[in-house]
């Protein structure tokens, strides 16, 4: 056999692509016809994988349930996964690669802002539905991108009302000095605020700071009602720990907006833990049938070392639920029906309560509840009804200006 | 007078706690001129090896003050035999393998233990200073660096072994000559550095948490101080965290704890732009 050398350059290119294509080869004998695709893009390994990994649970739940019930269109949900190894560029590389050579009908996925704003606007350019499902700091408003996720407009009011109400009307603000953080302290702020109460002091630390014995100091003078913090990683995390030493956790009560959301609840023994006031959407102790139902499948498929649910995996299970019930009621995967749907008000019930679809912001008025750390779980102590995405400030209105695409930060 | 007070503890706090992290990495790369990227996570290995063995029923002094330094110590020597010995003398091949290293571990505990280990409440009440209080802990801390610090001096300084190791340390062919096996003393010191990461890791355990990406956050922190101290593993150390730490503290506590964290680093550089071989490069260089 005589290798000629264009035909080698034409199947050493082909290898090559091959090679480069990896595990992510479709299953022999599913062709395009039968099935249709969607693309999920989660952090599996890496720094976030302790979220990414419970997130793709709820998710492969979801589109399990999704073929047992008949799939969407009568063909199979077929979900290629992406693990973006909590790296930013694996998720500008993989965003394209799912439109452009899996041809996905819809992407799902992404944990923090960054990853969001990295594969938003590929998306947005390449005409491809986006469902975020993470709480965030709020006030995306595009018409390709929809969120399932909580924003601060909501729960912060909720959970700094509360604490009002319980403790006293002076705050003192701890939050993590970045975009999430910083936005998140100005909604606190304004609710505060506008609740008369009193903000006696506020800190931002950098994600690397994990010594906070001058701040706690510092609270103690300012002697304020409670405490509210916005924390997040490792880091901050250490500052549970030198609160409870210094005796802090039974002199000021503590609220957070991010507590538990990575298992801290049975990471923390609960000397430290027990009475952080947190609002989620989802606790895995609700006493709702629903839930009931849920937890024990999750379980079953997930065993129990996985941590403690709260708001943000059981929205991958809403996500993909929502787009199958969206893609079947248009009768269609493109993008115009599909859209149209979604912002006929279509509702998802789930684990935490129903989820709405707002028209005007792609977000989702949804039951929030205030939980309590203890003994290793929450309690859950109120619940409040349908809090509709109030997170822009009502800037956003996608019906009446279609064309926005923006992210707005409060007006305070 | 009661916040002077505080404040000075804080001081004394931050300047500890400094030491206590970087004494194990400052030991291996002053003694044998090793970068350990792993650093971080012996520190995290150290917690991990405390609240495991504490959750299962261990004495809590014991698991922390015994299991974990001597667990981490014999991981150290492993690491030692198998990786850092065929690379000394090497010291970006050094620098890659433990960065290396460091990833595997970083993997291997979010793989094998996972995010939910039951973590350790600190121990000790709290003490009352005026309208201030402040937790038993912080002095613990304060007192074991002290305490560390000076075994470590009189080890080095008065035993037998200490003299062979730094012997071996100074001239390795020499001490070798005269019938010192070094390959020994080398993965003995290791194997110290090691424990006392490994020690840190699980004093610091209960007020800082254990995750797998913990060690992150201490080894930048670490890296500068050993760094800003020099060559002179104990005295390096001992003036370098009470300079960076005084300061960073001290700061935080007159404007934010972002002001803080930039006052260290100004700090550091600054120092090193003057004494580019750190503190010990020019004072102190008869220490130890």
């Amino acid at each position: 056999m005589t290798v000629k050398r264009r035909s080698f350059i034409k199947t050493s290119a082909a290898g090559a692509a091959a090679l480069a294509a990896g595990p992510y080869f479709w299953p022999k004998g599913a062709s395009a016809a039968d099935t249709v695709k969607g693309g999920a893009i989660y952090d599996l390994s890496g720094d976030l994988q302790l979220f990414g990994k419970n997130q793709w649970a709820c998710a492969e739940m979801a589109i399990d349930e999704i073929n047992a019930a008949g799939g969407v269109l009568g063909k199979k949900l077929e979900v290629k996964t992406y693990d973006s190894q909590s790296q930013m560029q694996a998720y500008n590389q993989y965003a394209r690669q799912m439109v452009l050579r899996d041809k996905v009908a819809v992407v799902q996925g992404g944990l923090t802002s960054s990853s969001r704003e990295v594969i938003r606007p590929i998306l947005h350019k390449l005409k491809t539905l986006y469902f975020y499902n993470t709480n965030y700091e709020g006030g995306v408003c595009d018409r390709n991108f929809f969120a399932t996720g909580a924003t601060p407009g909501g729960y912060v009011d909720l959970l700094s009302g509360e604490a009002m109400k319980r403790w006293g009307k002076k705050v003192y603000i701890m939050a993590a000095d970045y975009n999430y953080g910083q936005i998140t302290a100005k909604w606190i702020q304004k609710a505060v605020k506008d609740a008369g109460g009193k903000v006696v002091g506020e800190e931002f630390f950098p994600l690397t700071v994990n010594q906070f014995g001058p701040t706690i100091s510092k609270i103690q003078a300012a002697k304020p009602d409670f405490v509210m913090n916005v924390f997040v990683g490792p880091a901050h995390a250490s500052f549970y720990g030198q609160w409870a030493s210094a005796g802090m956790n039974k002199r000021i009560p503590m609220v957070s907006t991010t507590f538990g959301a990575a298992g801290e609840v049975v990471r923390m023994p609960p000397e430290i833990a027990d009475g952080i006031m947190t609002c989620y959407s989802y606790y895995e102790d609700l006493d709702i049938p629903f839930n009931k139902k849920w937890l024990a499948e999750f379980r079953k498929r997930n065993g129990t070392d996985y941590g403690y649910l709260t708001d943000v995996p059981p929205k991958d299970w809403y996500g993909w639920i929502f787009w199958a019930k969206a893609v079947n009621e248009a009768g269609t995967t493109k993008r115009e029906k599909v859209i149209e749907v979604l912002e006929g008000g279509l509702t998802v019930d789930g684990p935490g309560g129903p989820l709405t679809m707002d028209a005007k912001t792609h977000h989702c008025t949804m039951d929030m509840y205030i939980g309590q750390a203890k003994g290793g779980k929450f309690e859950i102590q109120k619940k409040v009804a349908q809090v509709p995405p109030t997170n822009t400030g009502n800037q956003c209105d996608l019906i009446a200006r279609p064309d926005t695409n923006v992210m707005y930060e409060p007006k305070i | 007078m009661d916040l002077a007070v505080v404040v000075v503890i804080q001081i004394l706090y931050a300047v500890a706690s400094l030491a206590l992290i970087s004494i194990g990495l400052a030991i291996i790369f002053g003694m044998m001129g090793v970068i350990n990227f792993a650093h971080g996570e012996f520190l995290m290995m150290g917690g991990y090896a405390f609240i495991l063995s504490y959750n299962a029923g261990v004495n809590f002094w014991i698991a922390m003050l015994v299991v974990a330094p001597v667990t981490i110590a014999v991981i150290g020597v492993v690491v030692e035999r198998l990786i850092i010995r065929h690379l000394y003398g090497r010291v970006i091949e050094t620098v890659l393998a433990t960065w290396g290293l460091s990833l595997f571990l970083i993997g291997l505990a979010a793989t094998v233990l996972g995010y939910h280990q039951k973590g350790v409440n600190p121990p000790f009440g709290t003490i009352r200073i005026g309208a201030y209080q402040e937790g038993g802990y912080t002095f613990f801390v304060i007192f074991v660096t002290l305490a560390l610090m000076a075994a470590l001096y009189v080890g080095f300084k008065y035993t037998r072994w200490g003299l062979i190791a730094r012997g071996t340390m100074q001239n390795a062919q020499m001490a070798s000559g005269i019938g010192v096996n070094v390959d020994r003393v080398y993965a003995t010191t290791f194997g110290i550095g090691a424990a006392l990461s490994g020690l840190a890791g699980a004093i610091l355990a209960p007020i800082a948490g254990v995750l797998p990406e913990i060690g992150v956050t201490y080894v930048v922190k670490a890296f500068i101080t050993v760094i800003g101290g020099g060559a002179v593993a104990l005295a390096g150390t001992g003036a370098a965290s009470s300079l960076f730490g005084a300061v960073s503290q001290a700061v935080t506590f007159l404007s934010r704890p972002v002001v803080g964290e930039v006052a260290l680093l100004v700090v550091a550089i600054v120092l090193l732009r003057l004494l580019p071989l750190g503190i010990t490069g020019r004072y102190f260089r008869r220490g130890l």
